[in-house]
């Protein structure tokens, strides 16, 4: 299986607000709220980080779950976030959000 | 207010974090309108490097909503680096702009910034009424003409249509132009006083019935009249006064102005600090003044606590309520809004045609606060 590759659009606005991240889609108005862990997935989305290490490094470290529980969910979730336009994703790196 | 940012904005009031923000670029401008309530002269702006700090000092400390006005924002020769900034901080930017400096190119750049909108102030759908007002002349068509320039790249633009006697007979028409081209409108039926105190301006105001008129059309109301203009639902309980606040203003919203100052609110020239000599965030949090505006709930309004509007119809602002003398008092312009919006005098109207009655006696009738009352009573002889 192909490594995921996830970086943050710029047709966002984002600000953390105590631990979660609030996001509004300039597209649509849409606002978001990012729980923690995905807000973890969020900061980390440097378009050359594969989405298995992030969800590695900043997920399973910091809240103890179930690597590959929490992956299926991380995917979920990151192709959620593409979907309302907020979150590129590709199987290559993405290297103009470096 | 949505409910996810109605939640946003409970958990930055708790943690003490300023959601929001203006920011007045300049006062300069390139039109003069009637009821413009700022001095356009430069006495000193923040420069390009200055505004970027103060950006950079907005975002570490939690604004997420910035607008950034005047004015006329495009006045400055670095508003688009400014706005550039602003945006690689992942601000919610919105713009508010007359769009008269708008051509293809400011369009195209405009579009590239990913903002939530663009305000534009539009007074009438006739040339000769607009222009009457901005008192510069071809105004409204090139308003307009970049209005249908930004809709075409897909930037949301909004207009504002401030009602005054001279076009208050227009908003249809405006509100017409804005579904022909796409955009979207609000209305803002109050002049408020200029920014030195002088309430000359306030005579531009539109008259009770045309208010009557504007708080009765359900097409700008977005609720039904009969729901927005119910009888009050009597004054708030103790308890629920003491926890009900007067609005954002100090709490999680405060205003900057193009030389630094900050105040509460645009609309509360009450000075709390200047970010050329303090830092943002030791102004927001420490600032005896802001502090003080904090601290105000409905309970501590001597009138406006007892006021039958208080639980719900009253949209007093304590930033006018400061401009007549005391924050604590009541707004006589919302006092009459409240008025024409349900048909019941507000505990404010009351209180003012017995200090008329007593002609220029100060008395105390009311037990309760009786140091405020009579403050208040002494504002209005």
């Amino acid at each position: 299986m192909s490594p995921v590759y996830i970086a943050r659009t710029s047709e966002v606005a984002a600000r953390l607000l105590g631990r979660e991240m609030m996001i509004m889609s300039a597209r649509d108005s849409t606002l978001f709220s990012l729980n923690e862990t995905a807000t973890a997935i969020w900061q980390a989305a440097d378009g050359v980080t594969p989405l298995a290490e992030i969800v590695r490094q900043h997920v399973c470290v910091n809240f103890e779950v179930d690597p590959a529980a929490a992956l299926r969910d991380a995917e979920e979730l990151v192709e959620g976030l593409a979907k309302h336009g907020i979150l590129k994703l590709s199987d290559q790196p993405i290297m103009e959000a470096k | 207010m949505s409910g996810l940012v109605q939640e946003m904005s409970d958990k930055a009031q708790r943690l003490g974090i300023p959601l929001a923000v203006q920011l007045d670029l300049t006062y300069r401008c390139n039109e003069r309108c009637v009821h413009c309530y700022l001095d356009h002269d430069d006495h000193g702006e923040m420069n390009t490097s200055e505004v970027k700090d103060l950006l950079d000092q907005m975002a570490a400390a939690g604004v997420f909503f910035l607008t950034l006005s005047g004015g006329e924002i495009m006045m400055r020769r670095d508003f688009f680096e400014i706005v550039e900034h602003a945006r690689r901080l992942s601000f919610c930017v919105k713009l508010k702009t007359n769009a008269v400096m708008v051509h293809p190119r400011e369009a195209d750049r405009l579009q590239a910034l990913a903002l939530d909108s663009v305000q534009i102030s539009v007074y009438s759908h006739r040339d000769e009424v607009h222009d009457a007002i901005t008192k510069l002349p071809g105004s409204l068509k090139r308003t307009i003409a970049a209005v249908r320039l930004l809709v075409e790249r897909g930037v949301k633009v909004v207009f504002a249509n401030v009602l005054m006697r001279e076009n208050f007979q227009d908003y249809p028409g405006v509100q017409a132009l804005a579904a022909e081209v796409g955009a979207e409108f609000t209305i803002d039926p109050t002049i408020t006083p200029m920014m030195d105190g002088d309430r000359s301006i306030l005579n531009l105001n539109i008259e009770r019935a045309q208010l009557q008129q504007v708080f009765r059309d359900a097409s700008i109301l977005g609720t039904s009249p009969e729901e927005f203009c119910a009888p009050p639902a009597g004054p708030p309980t103790a308890d629920d006064a003491q926890k009900m606040l007067p609005c954002s203003a100090g709490h999680t919203f405060c205003y900057v102005s193009p030389y630094g100052d900050v105040y509460p609110c645009v609309q509360f020239p009450l000075p709390t600090g200047n970010v050329r000599t303090s830092r943002f965030l030791d102004i927001w949090k420490h600032s005896p003044q802001m502090t003080e505006v904090r601290s105000i709930t409905l309970s501590d309004l001597p009138v406006c606590s007892t006021c039958s509007h208080g639980g719900g119809s009253c949209t007093r602002c304590p930033g006018l309520a400061y401009m007549e003398g005391n924050m604590r008092g009541p707004s006589s312009q919302d006092c009459e809004k409240s008025f024409v919006r349900t048909g019941v005098e507000t505990a404010g109207m009351s209180i003012r045609r017995e200090a008329r009655s007593i002609d220029g006696l100060v008395q105390i009738r009311i037990a309760a606060s009786p140091e405020s009352r009579t403050e208040f009573l002494q504002t209005c002889l």
